[in-house]
């Protein structure tokens, strides 16, 4: 299982998934009415880190983060 | 240095420790930019969120792309809410020379409001609106929707 965890404003609480890629993730999260307004603009991290592709290969325990456009200062 | 704080950040404070901080260093430049809510759009301050650890990672990052060119980077942030008038950002270059100082602090404030993991409301008519217009994907961003 990973965790997904949607940060700042996107009021959602976290879930947790079975997925062995980024792809799963984004196939999952496609199927959620939600989300839709948020996935062509968000950010993705996997254990704090950011990624680029959705190739990016999960293991049991990961946290998949969702980071919304950012206004700092 | 990271600081983060709960509210409005105490300026005086935090410059004059910064200073002391580093005031036998050898430092000939100190350059602070502060950030201060102003009064527009009816709004009654701003309410900050920050996810503490990416945005530590990339201050980290930026210490040690500064550490080779002789400079020192503190920053400050409030988390919550902070009221027009009051200030919620302070990053500052500390460097032996001018320029170094000068040319960091532009390009550390700039890539802070594209890649820093802080979201920023509206405190207006009691409520906290996310400045949804005012923000910017961080780079990368998309891969879920499909986008890039």
């Amino acid at each position: 299982m990973v965790t997904i965890e949607f940060l700042g404003p996107i009021q959602k609480a976290p879930l947790t998934l079975e997925a062995a890629s980024l792809r799963e993730v984004a196939e999952a999260l496609r199927t959620d009415g939600e989300m839709a307004q948020w996935l062509d603009s968000c950010a993705v991290a996997v254990n704090d880190t950011l990624v680029a592709t959705l190739d990016t290969p999960l293991k049991n325990g990961d946290k998949v983060s969702l980071l919304p456009p950012v206004c700092g200062g | 240095m990271l600081e983060l704080y709960d509210g409005a950040l105490n300026v005086p404070e935090i410059l004059t420790r910064w200073y002391a901080e580093e005031s036998s260093n050898n430092y000939g430049a100190y350059i602070p930019f502060v950030g201060t809510v102003r009064a527009e759009d009816g709004i009654e301050g701003l309410s900050f969120d920050v996810y503490e650890p990416i945005l530590k990672a990339w201050f980290e990052a930026w210490a040690a792309k500064a550490a080779p060119l002789g400079a020192t980077l503190k920053m400050a942030h409030s988390r919550g809410d902070v009221m027009v008038h009051e200030s919620s950002y302070i990053a500052a270059v500390f460097s032996p020379k001018r320029r170094v100082a000068l040319e960091t602090i532009e390009a550390f404030v700039e890539d802070f409001k594209a890649s820093a993991p802080i979201w920023k409301y509206d405190l207006k008519n009691g409520e906290r609106v996310y400045a949804r217009d005012r923000s910017t994907p961080i780079e990368g961003s998309g891969i879920l929707g499909g986008v890039s």
